[in-house]
């Protein structure tokens, strides 16, 4: 009964989604104010109904119910309870429904505490929440859906996939979809915005705080991505240019310069059409992003069994989406107007410059990922675009952008004078430089891409520091603690992002130059050296898991004659599906990282391992650490608390909005 | 300055930005392209000898050989054959008789020697390169078999 239950459950909540989006905007339209009031009661019923969906769904996953197809293909009676819950997002139809239910959770969150913008603006915002939701929940409906029933029942279930099988899998598909899907609150105030004819710094104090979450969301996604693949997939690498991966970027990147853009029309009321034009490309994005990972066009761990008439349905809705709100952009942006002017050299010009190197290194993406898939939907042939392109148009693009946070962050807004600005300057480039130089000869070899990342790392770190001095040399007399404090959390935010941005650079700097690895034939009491550690396995012996066996190797690792790690990498076999899975085995300090993992086994009874030397990797997740705590330091700015709490009506339960 | 010198100053400046990205990611493209052959495309010579470009096929059965970390493989069309060699690890779902995917460069002496060697992730997937290069042979063999028949028939 309870699949049953669920599957009634969307189609109400379908019903809801639809009646929302035409009630809401028409009431908007006509000025009925009992149609627009059903705003937030909706959304609060459209929660309802999809999280208790969702909980169906994992019911069924608990129960081990495999008379439900989708249960039947992605969990097994072996499978432990939390890969068990995890698994309801391991498949197509699954994460679906998870889209959905973020989708809802960010409409509620909305409905919630956004409490300062007038009711038909709050109408609107909602409804085209809740269309878009309808539109997924349909696509569900029609072609997808996860509970569809598989009678006879299946004996047991054809087992999760065990590259999914870590804890990886429980926290990167709902962070990531948290980040895709929370662009949507950005593109439904753009199109609000535009549909109303209003927009100005008070709109982009209202979304911005929503954007800036929806982008610290996103970036723990990948992040945590990139740490899940280099610890799961046994190849040592951190980001492969994977057109998967690249899905996610592109709205990371477009992500990257609305935050930005919306930071200059919040202080100068500038760039209101491009702002909006972001926003509106940010979701898009997000959906074309969707439809690359789902409908099976890209050859990938995350694309699953393909459908065509998925892919179709994603296109269309795709189509539509990105079309009719471009034709609105046309219709209206000429009454959004284009906002302040300003000088020739200002922040705002800086942060134009920024805002361009990021659409051009979205659009280098864009090309890089989607060629190859246009010339083999025509039958022009197969070719691959591999990751040298990436790297060789990334470097020169992100270079100056690095650049450019120490110079924006330093000039004012409206106007300055670039005399002043590089004499403020002067110190920091040749500091920035000969700190990198002294860490290139620190690690042992010199290089000029090597020296120019580190330079680059040092030279944010400098300005982010002559900045600081600066807002306390700017709030008087009082103590360094008192004046500390009294620096705004929205630059404090800032600064910490771009800190992070620069240990991102010195982490990529440094393990691109330094790292090595090695692939050795070895059996027990055999050795190996790398970087200067000695690597001796001390054993090979069999283990067995909840539902796999594995060959698990003991390797020692010892530096000058000192033990420093026992490491333990497996090669496991699911019992289910019987594919081979390596585990690797990571001793990881914030200098270097050791990277083992097994090949396969050769006649003779030794395997082929491989061993590698990461230096500062771990500064790369770091790095994106620091930027989503930035982010959610900036978004919780004063600015838009005090103004939510002053004018908001208090919620029934007595919790402040 | 005007305000309609520095207008159109500033939108110089982004048209020199945005041409100069364009400029370099389209040479970065043009030279990182990695293009695709079948074994039956090497065998009649078609394929490149200095330049780097995938293979697609079936690994023959019984024809994988190790010698320590050097692995020495056949990939198939069902039609032509390539020898390939490849030193590292495989990765964990490389198995004779399925599909594979190797990137790397051809030698002279007709050997491929692969820098990277990619396989399905799961049991129903097939690479797109290699499922290709199958239905190429496929229909190639087709249309030798009709224009046999029909010289026969002449």
């Amino acid at each position: 009964m309870i699949p049953e239950f669920g599957h009634f459950l969307l189609i109400l909540a379908l019903g809801v989604a639809l009646t929302q989006g035409g009630l809401c905007l028409l009431g908007a339209h006509r000025r009925r104010g009992e149609w627009m009031a059903l705003a937030r009661p909706m959304t609060v019923l459209r929660f309802v109904l999809t999280a208790t969906a969702f909980g169906c769904l994992v019911a069924s996953f608990v129960r081990h119910d495999f008379s439900v197809l989708y249960v039947a293909s992605n969990s097994n009676s072996a499978l432990p309870l939390h890969y068990r819950i995890a698994g309801t997002w391991g498949g197509h139809e699954g994460s679906l429904l998870l889209w959905v239910l973020m989708l809802d959770i960010w409409s509620l969150a909305v409905a919630r505490f956004s409490r300062t913008p007038p009711p038909d603006f709050i109408a609107r915002v909602l409804a085209v929440m809740a269309l878009v939701g309808a539109g997924f929940l349909l696509f569900m409906l029609l072609t997808s859906n996860p509970f569809e029933r598989l009678l006879p029942a299946a004996p047991d279930g054809r087992d999760l996939n065990p590259l999914l099988q870590d804890p990886g899998m429980v926290t990167h598909p709902p962070m990531l979809y948290m980040g895709y899907v929370g662009f949507s609150v950005a593109y439904a105030f753009a199109v609000a915005a535009l549909l109303g004819g209003n927009l100005d710094a008070t709109w982009a104090r209202w979304v911005r705080p929503w954007t800036t979450a929806a982008w610290v969301f996103l970036t723990f996604g990948i992040g945590l991505g990139s740490w899940w693949a280099y610890n799961e997939l046994g190849w040592g690498g951190w980001w492969f240019w994977d057109p998967v991966e690249n899905a996610s970027f592109m709205p990371w990147l477009v992500g990257t310069a609305l935050i930005h853009s919306l930071a200059v029309t919040e202080k100068r009321g500038a760039f209101k059409g491009w702002t909006v034009l972001l926003a509106i490309v940010a979701f898009s994005l997000s959906l074309l992003g969707t439809f690359l990972v789902r409908s099976g066009v890209l050859s990938s761990v995350h694309a699953f069994a393909t459908d065509p008439r998925r892919g179709l349905f994603i296109l269309g809705f795709l189509a539509l989406v990105i079309g009719a709100s471009l034709m609105l952009y046309a219709v209206r942006a000429a009454r959004v107007g284009l906002g302040q002017r300003f000088a020739l050299f200002s922040r705002e010009s800086l942060l134009l410059v920024n805002n361009m190197l990021l659409a051009a290194a979205c659009g280098a993406v864009l090309l890089g990922t989607l060629y190859p898939l246009f010339l083999d939907a025509l039958g022009l042939g197969k070719i691959s675009v591999g990751p040298p392109y990436f790297d060789n148009v990334f470097a020169p693009l992100m270079a100056p952008l690095l650049l450019l946070i120490g110079v924006g962050t330093l000039t004012k807004w409206k106007g300055d004078q670039l005399g002043t600005v590089i004499a403020r300057l002067r110190w920091a480039a040749p500091a920035a430089i000969a700190a990198a130089v002294a860490t290139g000869l620190a690690a042992g070899r010199l290089g000029m891409a090597t020296t120019g990342g580190l330079a680059l790392a040092y030279w944010i770190l400098i300005t982010a520091g002559m900045d600081l001095a600066g807002q306390l040399r700017a709030r008087g007399r009082a103590s360094w603690s008192e004046r500390l404090s009294r620096v705004s959390r929205a630059w404090a935010g800032m600064a910490l992002a771009h800190l992070g941005v620069a240990a991102f650079a010195f982490g990529v700097a440094m393990v691109k130059t330094y790292e090595t690895e090695r692939d050795v034939k070895m059996g027990p009491n055999d050795t190996t050296e790398i970087a200067g550690y000695e690597f001796r396995m001390l054993k090979l012996a069999p283990v067995s898991g909840p539902n796999y066996q594995a060959m698990q190797a003991e390797i020692e690792v010892s530096r000058a004659g000192r033990v420093l790690a026992t490491l333990r990498p497996e090669k496991r076999v699911y019992r289910v599906q019987t594919n081979p899975m390596t585990e690797a085995a990571v001793d990881s300090n914030p200098l270097r990282d050791l990277y083992v993992s097994m090949g396969e086994q050769l006649d003779d009874g030794a395997w082929v391992v491989r061993v590698q030397y990461k230096p500062f990797i771990v500064w790369i997740w770091g790095g994106c650490l620091l930027m989503m705590a930035g982010g959610a330091l900036a978004a919780s700015d004063r600015r838009y608390r005090s103004r939510a709490t002053r004018e908001a009506v208090v919620p029934a339960d007595g919790v402040p909005a | 300055m005007r305000p309609r010198n520095r207008r159109a100053l500033i939108g110089l400046a982004l048209v020199g930005i945005v041409s100069l990205a364009t400029a370099l990611v389209l040479n970065a493209f043009n030279s990182n392209l990695v293009f695709f052959y079948t074994p039956t495309q090497i065998a009649a010579h078609e394929a490149p000898l200095e330049r780097t470009f995938r293979i697609g096929g079936m690994v023959r059965q019984g024809s994988v050989t190790r010698d320590g970390v050097r692995v020495r493989f056949v990939v198939t069309d069902t039609a032509k054959d390539v020898p390939v060699q490849y030193d590292g690890v495989l990765p964990d779902l490389f198995k004779e008789g399925k599909g594979v995917v190797a990137q790397g460069r051809l030698g002279a002496d007709g050997v491929f020697t692969a820098k990277e060697v990619l396989a399905k992730h799961d049991e129903n997937y097939m690479p797109p390169e290699a499922a290709e290069a199958v239905k190429r042979a496929d229909e190639v063999k087709a249309r030798m078999a009709k224009s046999l028949q029909s010289g026969g028939a002449r």
